[in-house]
């Protein structure tokens, strides 16, 4: 592994030792509170981002190392008109690793082509975000312990989500995965999704309007924001969106251990009144993204 | 003059009926110097009707751009008069610099001096991806 643009140049296995190494970060944080001493993290931030941002550099500050980089484009190089591929050139010259997040989708594969160090896609448009699907995944595995047979329930927007799309496609690898997509018409799973991972996989997948009718079957349910400007018209979104916001009377009928997810920040999809329920494991989760950014960055500097 | 048989050149066969223009175009067969005969609508056994492109000089073709513009194609290499190599070409794993990608959020639509790569992602269905925002070709 040198760089991560994608999650799927991750194999199972590979996901699965940085999960290992995520737990050992969370068992014995004080074994990795040095292991990066001299190096650094450059976060090229093109476009703002707290969380994400903010969590690659605890990850880095927590393993002792140190970071630069900046968090706009404005401020760097680029409003000068530099191209990807220069910026990335130079900075790779004073740092150790690179997480860059760009508005355009495919920079960071262009960044890693000009790089000499380590290159993560933090997020590339509309595209990728492959720290995001691991954090998902490791929560997943911390909050229920395995992948194999569990009903995952994607709700919300559908269409444009694009850490929906990278979760359907690292799930798709595991061992009799049932997806339920919920959704309103206009904002439906792709249907390339469907034929071009779901099937060939032989992923059983249903799809529905109902978060209520399908909510005593799911182990996982992973929510997104229905957007406003999503919709043809706003009477439709209006007749929407309360449909997906999700409650604790809706809570009522799932399982006593399905576990909620959400990829933040979240606006009004969850009601704050959820955020109690131990089934709510979204706040974990941010919080697993920093651990699991951790074992990454060791991994690609070759430090485990 | 009398198209007949090449003694050194090559033979594209099997082209589909009507595109042997654009092929003419895309291999940039119009700078040759030497005899380059275009045969459109020849009858076929396999499809009917078929072009066929004779080139009287062994040149470097690309056969990735070949293969995706028309996979059904045999491209056939003739020296002494005898046909030393036959293949038949399917469509290539990637093509470079043959399709733009038409993602106005794509890097390539801002990024000076990358190569526009595109994917074979569904052989079955001739689906090609841009490598780096993964949009279909269109």
């Amino acid at each position: 592994m040198r760089n991560l643009i994608d999650i799927l140049e991750l194999s199972v296995e590979e996901i699965g030792e940085l999960m290992g190494i995520a737990d050992d970060i969370i068992e014995r944080p004080e074994a990795y509170s040095d292991i990066c001493k001299g190096k650094k993290l450059a976060t090229l931030f093109f476009e703002p981002s707290t969380r994400t941002r903010l969590s690659f550099e605890a990850a880095m500050y927590e393993l002792g190392g140190n970071v630069l980089g900046f968090s706009e484009a404005n401020s760097s190089s680029a409003a000068k008109g530099e191209s990807v591929s220069d910026t990335v050139r130079i900075v790779s010259y004073y740092a150790d690793i690179i997480a860059m997040r760009h508005p355009k989708e495919g920079a960071p594969l262009v960044a890693s082509y000009a790089s000499d160090v380590p290159v993560i896609n933090a997020g590339d448009g509309g595209h990728n975000h492959p720290t995001q699907t691991l954090t998902d995944l490791f929560t997943i595995k911390r909050e229920i312990g395995h992948f194999d047979g569990l009903t995952v329930g994607f709700c919300g927007d559908l269409k444009f989500g694009r850490t929906v799309h990278s979760l359907l496609c690292a799930l798709a690898r595991y061992k009799n995965v049932k997806m339920v997509f919920i959704s309103p018409e206009e904002l439906k799973m792709p249907d390339y999704l469907i034929q071009e991972v779901l099937i060939p996989n032989n992923i059983e997948y249903v799809e529905t309007t109902s978060l209520d009718e399908v909510m005593p079957q799911l182990d996982v349910l992973y929510m997104t924001r229905v957007q406003k400007e999503r919709f043809f018209n706003e009477a439709d979104y209006i007749r929407l969106k309360d449909s997906y916001i999700l409650t604790p009377e809706k809570l009522a009928s799932a399982k006593a251990d399905m576990r909620v997810l959400h990829p933040l920040p979240r606006v009004n999809e969850i009601a704050n009144t959820v955020d109690k329920d131990e089934r709510a494991a979204y706040f974990r989760q941010a919080k697993n993204g920093k651990y699991i950014r951790m074992a990454l960055i060791l991994r690609l500097l070759g430090l485990k | 003059m009398i198209i007949g048989a090449i003694k050194n050149g090559i033979v594209l066969d099997h082209i589909t009926a009507g595109r042997s223009m654009e092929i003419y175009d895309v291999l940039h067969l119009g700078e040759l110097e030497c005899t380059v005969a275009i045969i459109k609508n020849a009858d076929s056994v396999k499809k009917g009707k078929k072009d066929i492109l004779k080139i009287f000089e062994v040149i470097d073709l690309d056969l990735d751009v070949l293969g995706y513009i028309d996979p059904g194609i045999t491209v056939n290499i003739i020296q002494d008069g005898k046909v030393v190599s036959r293949k038949h070409l399917e469509l290539p794993d990637r093509v470079t610099n043959v399709i733009k990608c038409k993602n106005p959020r794509c890097i390539t639509s801002t990024e000076q001096g990358i190569d526009q790569v595109f994917k074979l992602t569904n052989r079955e269905k001739a689906i090609y991806r841009c490598m780096y925002c993964e949009s279909k070709a269109k």
